[in-house]
């Protein structure tokens, strides 16, 4: 698994580290993510319709895309540890969702702002694209919740598994069953047969939706190298001073 | 559609405060996620360290034992 992190043999067990590539994949980041702001405020038209206003669209749409692809990500890597034990897919999906959350809540942020530009409305509750994100949203804020009630390391990682497939299983159905309905406010702009952006709108949409994975994947390996650190930190203060030398953890939501 | 059919584009001077926001609401997320990993790097730095010195401690401890016992 080394694009995900690379595990070696120590001395007494494995390592796993996450550093490795994290650098390129930094500068990827801000290479792309400037290249989007250069596009959307010096080469993107203004819309005919909504004029200056849509370039809400171009960091709202990709933060709630990758907010749910995330959300998806977390219940595959979910089914990862549940397949092989390992509780190091248990931390990796939690990161997923755990960054996922924090996008999302920036995808729904900017939307109430476009909402209340375009529509004069901060919410609307008869579109059904905005309360069935809202609802992805509140499910998966319980995942946290869900995880600091149960004590045990091992039964948290593995209900927490168990949660993360559903859950992130209902985010397809959920987004079909949005797909189908009628009588949306939202407008209907990527579809399958090509959607209804103009070339250079597209590009830019492209470039912003590449940097806000970009950032989603730095952001994910970067704190899953901080917390990887830390728990080798405390096996090394184990190994080294005894088990008297570490402090207890105490409840905690994040994987020991 | 009705309410978007009522909801002409706004001028550019009222537009802009609410583009502004939204991107400004994008970089504010970063920098506290950023910030909270950097105080998290520090106390895990505090705890190296402080992982070291007693280390360092119990080796200098250890030796004038050792060298009791090779005396001995």
């Amino acid at each position: 698994m080394t694009s995900l992190g690379a595990t070696r043999p120590i001395a007494g067990g494995t390592l796993t580290t996450y550093g490795r590539g994290l650098r390129g994949l930094t500068l990827a980041t801000i290479a792309t993510i400037t290249a989007a702001l250069t596009l959307v405020f010096f080469y993107a038209p203004l819309d005919s319709d909504q004029g200056f206003v849509q370039k809400i669209f171009y960091i709202h749409v990709p933060l709630a895309i990758v907010s749910l692809c995330g959300f998806v990500i977390g219940g595959l890597l979910a089914i990862a540890h549940l397949r092989t034990g390992d509780r190091k897919w248990d931390m990796r999906s939690y990161v997923a969702i755990h960054m996922s959350l924090i996008f999302s809540v920036g995808g729904l942020i900017t939307g109430a702002i476009w909402a209340k530009a375009s529509w004069g409305h901060w919410w609307v509750w008869s579109d059904p694209t905005l309360v069935s994100y809202l609802i992805v949203v509140l499910l998966f804020a319980t995942y946290q919740p869900l995880r600091f009630s149960i004590e045990d390391p091992e039964r948290q990682a593995r209900y927490a598994s168990v949660f993360a497939i559903v859950a992130g299983a209902f985010v397809p159905l959920n987004f079909i069953a949005v797909r189908l309905s009628q009588g949306l406010v939202h407008p209907r702009i990527l579809t399958l047969s090509g959607g209804r952006l103009p070339g250079p709108m597209r590009l830019t949409f492209v470039i912003s939706l590449l940097g806000i994975a970009l950032l989603f994947a730095t952001l994910w390996l970067y704190e899953l190298n901080a917390k990887n650190t830390r728990i080798q930190l405390r096996r090394l203060r184990r190994e080294l001073l005894g088990a008297d030398a570490v402090r207890p953890l105490g409840r905690s939501a994040a994987p020991s | 559609m009705s309410l978007l059919a009522s909801a002409p584009a706004l001028p550019l001077h009222k537009a802009g405060p609410y583009v502004a926001a939204a991107y400004i609401v994008f970089v504010a997320l970063i920098l506290v996620y950023v910030a909270i990993m950097a105080y998290r790097l520090t106390r895990t730095e505090r705890d190296l360290a402080q992982l070291k010195r007693d280390a360092l401690s119990r080796r200098a401890d250890a030796e004038p034992e050792r060298d009791r016992e090779t005396v001995a």
